[in-house]
């Protein structure tokens, strides 16, 4: 897992409620045996029509900009338990989504790839939305170790919540897994007093 | 304090705790499939370790498969490589594989309970969110991520922070023409298609306890679709009755020993949630979704609202919009041109015996296709040891082979775009059953006399 420390970007606005694991990645790109290039389908058929031509008021096309940040609307990620979702959203380009709820599985998976979710309260997503329809260009950052996410016009500073643990990992780029290879001790004696 | 089914399970799971982290957590089954599973087993064989308990890991080819000549190979490149990618991982993995063309293959959540792998007490994951389907057992059942399937092949265990706890209950009697997915379609129009997230549901009372385990195995399994990680019932005689004979379930006087210990699993009478429901089972009637989320439902004679509980209206419009309805509008007399009846909310025995006692000796309405798709191998030789294929084709209908299908149209069994479909699946999201399908969700019985007349029906009006 790449670290995550800091990151300084535009952001990608997708006001739409409930975005379901459908809507980022078809079931009909989860065909593959490798983890590598969903981005190329990531939100697939709000991207493209059924004649494979690009759908040009979807912001992901009518939006010039390498964002790293995306901001979606409320219950982001609902749905399938696909961490393919994931990969599409990191392998596109973004590292972090801003969003005031999310799906509990997809949190997860994010967390396990290295995305950040960072959650606020509606009114803060509302305030965000609103600066950033009237200035596409506005800069962002997010410092993980402070828990902060600020504009650098100083209109937006807010703290954001994290566990310590996933804090951690981020950071440190750790991977769950190495982690627990290291208390298979502990495992085993659990296994035993079972 | 007492301690509620839930933590009763969870605490007995409960490897070691992070401060301020998420805790350890001990996997008794692990269920996999070739879709979430090919780049976990990468990750093992890069590390180069094998699966830590293969004993403990159970394999079947479901998402991907075709419902038609599955005797011969599979059509589709991709689909072929990776069942093939399944078969070979699981060979050099040693873990059992009830692959195409095996007798005990299907839908994971369907062959997990009618072999008995599934039982009361248990901690089963699948990377798969209708994991919760398992539930009904009174075990703690939840899908996970690719990432997650390579913790628990590599050391049994998972990092999971514990869920908040809600419990719902239902009490009194149902009302005629209700069946178990109009109890949860029910449930998610009230609470939302995000009302879970966070919380492991409960559902008791006394309309749960009268459902039998496939209509539980129903409400379990769309727990997730109100955003809940997962939903369990406590066993009682109705779930040792099932599991009695199954073939992986305890024989003899270990099947007897088990059910006492069984039979603890229940909560507290002191115990607390964080969230406790109540619904009165009268207030229920057959249900359909309008929109596309799970929550945007309606009882099938009500007309479309004009906006849904925390959705603003350009989100509730862009819903209606794809599904070319108007709110107002009447949904019973819709014209329709698919139903679907399988999926692993609604593919068991129980499930193709309501519908082809509707379906008996009648005949399916010229404009729709209708298939039936049977959740396993086993549901589908007793389905033909009843006769229940003939009722259907006799009729009309296509009954097919066993696999997950157009519930999320992975494989060729697509609802073409612009077609409206009346399905037993789980989800009414944009272009689930196909890129631009339209999908109402609804019971068995529904869909089955929605066939028949071609329009969406009210089994209440069936004669």
């Amino acid at each position: 897992m790449e670290k995550f420390l800091k990151l300084d970007s535009t952001i990608m606005p997708l006001n739409i409620e409930n975005i379901d694991t459908d809507q980022i990645i078809p079931a009909r790109f989860l065909k593959a045996v490798t983890r590598d290039g969903f981005g190329d389908n990531l939100f697939r058929d709000w991207r493209y029509d059924n004649d494979e031509k690009l759908i040009e008021d979807f912001n992901l096309n009518n939006i010039k900009n390498d964002s790293k940040i995306l901001l979606a609307g409320r219950n982001f990620g609902c749905g399938s338990s696909r961490e393919h979702a994931a990969w599409a959203i990191y392998d596109y380009g973004f590292r972090v989504v801003v969003s005031s709820f999310f799906a509990d599985i997809f949190r997860n998976n994010a967390l396990n790839n290295g995305l950040l979710i960072i959650q606020l309260d509606q009114h803060k997503i509302d305030k965000i939305f609103d600066l950033v329809s009237k200035n596409i260009d506005s800069s962002f950052s997010v410092d993980l170790n402070e828990q902060r996410f600020y504009s650098s016009d100083g209109k937006i500073d807010e703290r954001f919540e994290i566990n310590d643990y996933n804090k951690t990992c981020l950071i440190n780029g750790y991977d769950n897994i190495d982690y627990l290879l290291s208390i298979k001790d502990k495992i085993l004696k659990f296994e035993s007093n079972k | 304090m007492g301690k509620t089914l839930f933590e009763k399970v969870w605490d007995k799971h409960v490897v070691d705790s992070i401060p301020n982290g998420p805790s350890i957590i001990y996997i008794d089954k692990h269920l996999i499939h070739e879709v979430t599973s090919p780049q976990a087993f990468a990750g093992l064989n890069k590390r180069n370790i094998k699966v830590f308990r293969p004993d403990k890991t159970i394999a079947t080819a479901d998402h991907n498969v075709p419902t038609l000549n599955q005797h011969l190979p599979i059509q589709e490149a991709l689909s072929r490589k990776q069942v093939e990618t399944l078969n070979k991982n699981c060979d050099e993995h040693g873990i059992e594989l009830y692959g195409l063309g095996h007798k005990y293959q299907g839908i994971v959540h369907v062959i997990g309970p009618e072999l008995g792998i599934t039982q009361p007490g248990m901690t089963i994951v699948c990377g798969d969110s209708h994991t919760s389907t398992h539930g009904a057992f009174g075990s703690i059942a939840f899908g996970i991520g690719t990432s997650e399937v390579e913790m628990v092949m590599s050391t049994q265990c998972l990092l999971q922070n514990k869920p908040k706890t809600m419990l719902i209950e239902i009490d009194g009697n149902l009302n005629e023409g209700v069946y178990s997915k109009d109890i949860i379609l029910y449930i998610i129009s009230k609470i939302t298609a995000s009302g879970g997230t966070g919380y492991f549901v409960e559902y008791s009372g006394s309309a749960i306890r009268s459902l039998s385990m496939e209509a539980r195995m129903t409400i379990c399994n769309m727990s997730i679709e109100m955003g809940a990680r997962g939903g369990m019932i406590a066993p009682d005689e109705t779930t040792f009755e099932y599991l009695k004979g199954k073939k992986f379930s305890p024989k003899g006087d270990e099947f007897n020993a088990s059910v006492e210990k069984w039979k603890k699993l229940k909560s507290d009478i002191d115990a607390k949630y964080d969230k406790v429901i109540r619904y009165d089972a009268k207030d229920i009637e057959p249900m359909i979704t309008y929109g596309t989320n799970p929550g945007m439902g309606i009882k099938i004679k009500d007309n479309i609202p004009d906006n849904a509980i925390n959705t603003s209206s350009e989100s509730f419009n862009k819903s209606l919009d794809y599904m070319g309805l108007k709110s107002g509008e009447k949904l019973t007399d819709k014209k329709i041109d698919y139903v679907f009846i399988g999926s692993c909310t609604n593919s068991r025995i129980e499930d193709l015996r309501i519908a082809s006692n509707i379906v008996n000796g009648k005949k399916k309405s010229d404009n729709v296709n209708a298939w039936v798709i049977p959740g396993s191998k086993s549901v589908e030789k007793i389905a033909i040891q009843e006769g229940l294929d003939k009722i259907f084709n006799d009729a009309g209908f296509e009954f097919r082979q066993p696999g997950c299908s157009a519930c999320l149209a992975m494989n060729e069994d697509k609802i073409p775009k612009g077609k409206y479909c009346v399905s037993t699946s789980n989800r009414n999201f944009e272009g689930r059953q196909g890129p631009g399908s339209r999908t109402f969700l609804a019971s068995p019985a529904t869909a089955a006399l929605t066939a028949l007349n071609g329009f969406i029906s009210d089994v209440r009006d069936y004669n």
